[in-house]
């Protein structure tokens, strides 16, 4: 997994509640068997017609906003479990979320791909996607050292799991940590009563 | 110190160790895998070069990307095919058992594991699948996980994971004629919203729940996770413990002695405090019906749409074509599905099969009743529900995920209405453009029959 120290960048608004993992990438992208390529595909039924034609209304299709920050809307990432939906962001670029919530099981994927979910007050959330509807060029700095996220919203302590964050930094993931377990886990198979 | 909940005595006797500050080493009895979020997890492994730790404790089928007719032919889809081939190929490479098309056991994973005796109670169960929640009707810890997750599991048959916080929704009362198992859960979404559950493990109590049969508290396990919560639990009891006995992988003998008298012991303390509650009267819910994209916006069948400014509302309702403040009472439907892990078991065909005795499907629907598993397709020819079907005018397909995502070719089409037994209405969810009503069986096959939306409670009354 790639490390995750510092970013400073510009960011893309998605000021849009309860965005599903089915528009994050719909099922019927989900036949491929790696990881790659999936970024073509994100939000495709919003970026693009049923022709496959640019929806130029949609904020990926409209060059006044970029960069690999995405800040969008409450309950981010609710519904399916897909993992593809984290690879699909991840692919196109993104390297931060920014919401005022998180479903679980994308908040633990985005984790686990490198992608940092923070997650502010919906007060912050409402400033910060004001701030860049009005001024594209905005920065943004992530700061996961610290927990800090600055912007002209404010500075913001985010919160983040301990020991996600020791594997945000040093790019590790949770299989090498569970394999590291192997004597209790079998200790445990062993002891266990039922 | 306080008793402990359901949740906590399955818990708390699978860690394995605790992260100072950290998350816990959770152990998993069972790991359920299909086609469509396993690939990836098996290249992960194999690009390190590990083994699968524990393939006795993984089961494998074929369900979301499978077609619901003619499955004795090749795949026609190149990609759903490659994807199949994978599977069965990953899973001879380590002994994992496959249950692929045409298996006397294939069918939806969380239709085929339980009727098979293979979720049992107090046990921890994963599946790269968010609807794992079903399997807590068993007093089951079982949840939907990421690839990522799934290779982790693969590798070490634990996760990482911190507890979840933990949440009561408790419903009492008589419940009125023909209001089923998924409107009570429609009924408690549309209440608390999309993400009340989420952070939370939910138990589900009260004598409702405890009423049900175990086909009835799997449809209500199975939309926890629709309004946040990564699982849903109903304590086991002797209507678990009878639908459990004699299932094919179910304990036999003394060690079924022993296991019964351990599940005995997992209910919830009574002096268990949970971090939020809900109390809901049995007697408020009626026969639902959803009318936005998420599965929160639900209302009782002869309610109306809500009229209030809300940005989200607007922008649902415009991609459904309704109106602020309208009934769904007379819209016509030209598509119904009955199916998915939600509601694809032999009960939920028995209640539509009574629906639909002596009626005709009305001529503008199309219906598509998928069962959950070769199992269940079995049992509606034993039961001969396949000919009340077939005299009604429907037609049976073979058991698979379906138009629930449609990922396969049961696409409804751009524009169309679709009344669903499944668990999204999400944008999309059912094909490009297509809209989707959330619905229970009774709602769905009154649908079919009459072509439209109808007032169910005034039919059956």
């Amino acid at each position: 997994m790639e490390k995750f120290i510092k970013l400073t960048d510009t960011a893309v608004p998605l000021p849009i509640e309860n965005i599903d993992t089915d528009q994050i990438i719909p099922a019927r992208f989900l036949k491929s068997t790696d990881k790659q390529g999936f970024g073509d595909n994100v939000f495709r039924d919003w970026r693009y017609d049923h022709e496959g034609k640019e929806n130029k209304d949609f904020v990926l299709n409209d060059d006044t906003y970029s960069g690999p920050i995405l800040v969008a809307g409450d309950n981010f990432g609710c519904g399916s479990s897909r993992e593809h939906a984290a690879w699909a962001l991840a692919g196109y670029g993104f390297k931060v979320v920014i919401s005022s919530f998180f479903a679980d099981i994308f908040k633990g994927n985005a984790l686990n791909n490198g992608i940092l979910p923070i997650q502010v007050t919906p007060e912050y959330l409402k400033e910060l996607l004001q701030t860049i509807k009005e001024k594209p060029d905005t920065k943004l700095t992530i700061d996961l050292e610290n927990q800090i996220l600055s912007s002209p919203a404010g500075e913001l302590e985010f919160e983040i799991d301990p020991y996600k964050k020791v594997c945000m930094i040093n790019g590790y993931d949770d299989i090498d940590f569970l394999i590291s377990k192997k004597d209790k886990i079998e200790a445990f198979e062993q002891e266990r009563s039922f | 110190m306080a008793g402990k909940t359901l949740f906590d005595k399955v818990w708390d006797a699978h860690v394995v160790d605790t992260v100072p500050n950290g998350p816990q080493v959770l152990y998993i009895d069972k790991h359920l895998i299909h086609e469509v979020t396993s690939p990836q997890a098996f290249s992960e492994l194999e690009e390190r070069g590990i083994p699968v730790a524990r393939p006795d404790q993984i089961v494998a089928t074929a369900d979301h990307n499978t077609p619901t007719v003619d499955q004795h032919l090749p795949v026609r889809d190149v990609l759903s095919r490659n994807q199949l081939k994978q599977l069965t190929e990953n899973c001879e490479k380590h002994g994992i058992t496959l249950y692929g098309l045409g298996h006397k056991y294939n069918g939806i994973v969380h239709v085929m594991a339980p009727e098979l005796g293979i979720t049992q109670p107090g046990m921890t169960m994963v599946c790269g699948d968010s609807h794992t929640s079903t399997h807590g009707a068993f007093g089951t810890i079982a949840f939907g996980i990421g690839t990522s997750q799934v290779a982790q599991v693969f590798a070490s048959q634990c996760l990482l994971l911190t507890k979840p916080k933990s949440l009561r929704v408790t419903v009492t009362g008589k419940l009125k004629p023909n209001v089923l198992p998924k409107d009570v859960i429609l009924y408690v979404i549309s209440q608390i919203g999309t993400n009340a559950g989420t952070g939370y493990f939910c138990e589900y109590a009260g004598n409702v729940f405890e009423e049900m049969s175990m086909e009835g508290r799997m449809t209500v396990c199975n939309m926890s996770i629709e309004m946040g919560a990564r699982g849903g639990m109903i304590a086991p009891d002797q209507t678990t413990f009878d639908y459990v006995k004699g299932r094919e992988f179910a304990p036999e003998g003394a060690e079924w002695d022993k296991k019964l008298d351990y599940w005995k012991t997992l209910p919830t303390d009574a002096d268990a405090v949970f971090d939020k509650e809900y109390t809901f009267d049995a007697a408020d819910i009626e026969p639902m019906v959803t009318y936005g994209t998420n599965p929160g916006m639900g209302i009782k069948v002869t309610g109306r749409i809500p009229d209030k400014d809300d940005v989200n509302l607007e922008k649902a309702l415009a991609y459904m074509n309704f109106k602020k403040g309208e009934s769904l009472i007379d819209k016509p439907i030209n598509y119904v599905f009955i199916g998915s892990c939600t509601n694809s078991r032999i009960e939920d065909f028995r209640i539509a099969a009574n629906f639909v005795k002596g009626k005709q499907k009305a001529a503008n629907v199309n219906a598509w009743l998928v069962p959950g598993s070769q199992q269940v397709a079995k049992q509606l020819v034993e039961e001969g529900l396949d000919k009340v079907f077939t005299e009604a005018g429907f037609a049976l397909r073979q058991p698979g995920c379906s138009a629930c995502l449609a990922m396969n070719d049961d696409k409804i089409p751009e524009g169309e209405y679709c009344v669903s037994t499944s668990n999204r209405n999400f944008e999309g969810r059912q094909g490009q453009g297509a809209r989707t009503i959330l619905a229970s069986p009774l709602m769905a096959a009154a649908t079919a029959v009459a072509g439209k939306i109808t007032d169910i409670t005034k039919q059956l009354n």
